[in-house]
């Protein structure tokens, strides 16, 4: 195994920080991981966003999490951002989408309104 | 699916809704086959509900966790010349010795298989996802063994969750750096 020594030098610099109680985030991605989700292409998309989430040091302030099958399989992989009473449902997502969700949306404020449902069924 | 790592993923989140504490994912590789057990400690089913549950179509009202996943597992494997079965054991029957089996055999040089795939993503994943949950995962290959055990890494961690972007970095790389591919 990868040593150890460098798990245990993420441990002491995770301690020094405050651990963000879960739920307090300002903003949450969740991303469909059923049947559905996966066949569509939901894994890279899911890993984009962690990345881009750790890359940009928003780590405290924006959660990443999973989800089943909402009932909506055609419009998979399908990503929910919530913030506040907010919810923009994103569907067709693609890793390049999920790049431009988290500049435009997470970290600029804008929804990009091309890539949600509704513009989906109009 | 275009992986059989995507499988791999679909069928291991059956295990987490059981609520099981532990999933091991052993892949077990020769020149010509390819075995795959998920095994899960979590609540089982009923041999009712095991007896129904590869059939998409007289499941999917009742069995909404399960759905397609198992179908289109066992439809990779039989493409290959391979099979799958499922053995499980219901906690309410066997409150102390609980949980499920699912082993699929294929075939690798089998026009119709499946390549694994980003198997390293789909390990990555399910730790994002479910962070309290252990997983042991295991690739017996011809010429090498790849293992992770979150119970080591969680052991180190203490309270820090599985989940941060920092472990699972380490996660990744460690099996990139056990796959030798550089990916």
């Amino acid at each position: 195994m990868k040593s150890l020594e460098e798990l245990k030098a993420i441990r002491d610099r995770m301690q020094n920080k405050v651990v963000l109680r879960e739920g307090a985030a300002e903003k949450r991605i969740v991303v469909g991981m059923a049947t559905c989700g996966i066949a569509a292409g939901a894994r890279p998309v899911l890993n984009t966003f962690v990345e881009e989430i750790a890359n940009r040091g928003l780590t405290g302030s924006v959660e990443v999490s999973q989800t089943g099958c909402i009932g909506m399989c055609r419009f998979e992989p399908i990503v929910e951002v919530f913030e506040g009473d907010q919810r923009v449902t994103y569907v067709h997502v693609n890793p390049a989408k999920a790049k431009e969700i988290v500049e435009k949306h997470i970290v600029g404020g804008e929804p990009i309104v091309d890539y949600t449902i509704g513009a989906a069924e109009k | 699916m275009k992986e059989l790592s995507l499988n791999i993923l679909d069928i291991a989140q059956n295990s987490i809704h059981a609520e099981a504490s532990l999933v091991k994912i052993i892949l077990t590789e020769t020149d010509e086959t390819l075995k795959l057990e998920i095994m899960d400690d979590g609540k089982g089913m009923s041999e009712d509900f095991l007896a129904r549950v590869t059939d998409p179509f007289s499941t999917t009202r009742t069995t909404r966790k399960v759905g397609m996943g198992l179908p289109l597992l066992q439809l990779a494997a039989e493409q290959t010349g391979g099979s799958m079965t499922i053995t499980s054991r219901e906690r309410a029957l066997h409150p102390e010795d609980h949980g499920t089996e699912v082993t699929a055999l294929f075939y690798k040089n089998h026009l119709d298989f499946t390549p694994l795939g980003d198997v390293i993503s789909t390990v990555v994943s399910l730790v994002q996802g479910s962070p309290d949950v252990d997983f042991l995962y295991v690739h017996e290959l011809p010429d090498r063994t790849v293992e992770l055990d979150t119970r080591d890494i969680r052991e180190v961690l203490g309270d820090i969750p599985l989940s941060a972007p920092d472990v699972l970095v380490w996660i990744r790389e460690t099996l990139i750096e056990q796959y030798g591919t550089g990916e």
